[in-house]
């Protein structure tokens, strides 16, 4: 599977979004992620491995708590993905949006 | 104000789209099937689109060009697969630039209350197909600007 399948696959799920969103803020414990979620720490550390695994986070090696670190790029790179290809029907679909008021106000003739 | 909605899912080799309009859906029809009236609209202002063939029939064959500010062209061609009419459309879709990645694109126009729903499903071969179709934003080199992580983030909402 390529990175952006993986990617894809780490973000279909709503918890793993989540947990996401939270280290947005700042660098969290395995703990810390997990103290809102009804969700137990091992359920919670299976989907660090994943979001680990997708390059969506990192986890430091150094202190044993481990924090996890969220990954900016692997991010852009999935935003980027679908931004282009909804770039071109955003665009079309605005000029067909003002080309069919135009048809309705007469100013363009069958 | 209405937006276009499309939506992925990963591992499936789908893409849907949906979009309203403020008209009814024989004024959708026509500017989806009129040569002329397509040129206006489909792809961003920059790109120049020519038709060459829309022949609306079942088996009919459609294609069309779309022209770059450096001269650069994209082309694109397909099969109509019964008659197109107001209720939907049914064709293949192949870029020209990857040949042999047919999709199967079905367009449907709902109407309700004067405004008409437009939806398009289209089906790749695989989820590689479909992803290096996205991948190209339907030809290369449109603009990248806007996509900004702090956007997504503002989507990824949190669970309870």
């Amino acid at each position: 599977m390529d990175q952006l399948s993986t990617v894809f696959g780490a973000l279909a799920d709503p918890t793993r979004r989540a947990i996401l969103a939270r280290l947005t803020d700042r660098d969290l414990t395995v703990a810390e992620i997990a103290a809102p979620f009804t969700v137990s720490q091992p359920a919670i550390s299976r989907h660090l491995k994943v979001l680990e695994g997708a390059g969506l986070i990192s986890r430091s090696r150094r202190a044993t708590a481990r924090p996890s670190h969220l990954e900016a790029e692997p991010l852009r790179a999935a935003t980027t993905w679908l931004a282009r290809y909804q770039a071109f029907w955003d665009e079309s679909h605005d000029r067909l949006d003002a080309l069919l008021t135009a048809m309705q106000e007469g100013r363009i003739t069958p | 104000m209405t937006t276009t909605r499309i939506i992925a899912e990963p591992g499936v080799p789908f893409i849907d789209l949906t979009r309203e309009f403020a008209a009814p859906r024989d004024v959708l029809f026509r500017a989806h099937t009129d040569p002329q009236l397509l040129v206006q609209w489909l792809g961003p202002r920059r790109l120049t689109m020519r038709v060459d063939r829309f022949e609306l029939r079942d088996g009919g064959t459609w294609r069309y060009t779309h022209r770059d500010t450096d001269g650069t062209e994209y082309g694109f061609h397909g099969v109509f697969h019964g008659t197109p009419s107001p209720e939907g459309i049914l064709q293949t879709f192949e870029f020209e630039g990857a040949p042999g990645h047919v999709s199967l694109d079905s367009l449907t126009f709902e109407e309700r209350e004067a405004r008409t729903l437009v939806r398009i499903h289209s089906v790749y071969q695989s989820v590689e197909a479909r992803d290096a179709m996205i991948q190209s934003g339907m030809e290369g080199g449109l603009n990248e600007g806007y996509a900004r992580l702090d956007e997504l983030v503002a989507h990824l909402a949190p669970v309870a």
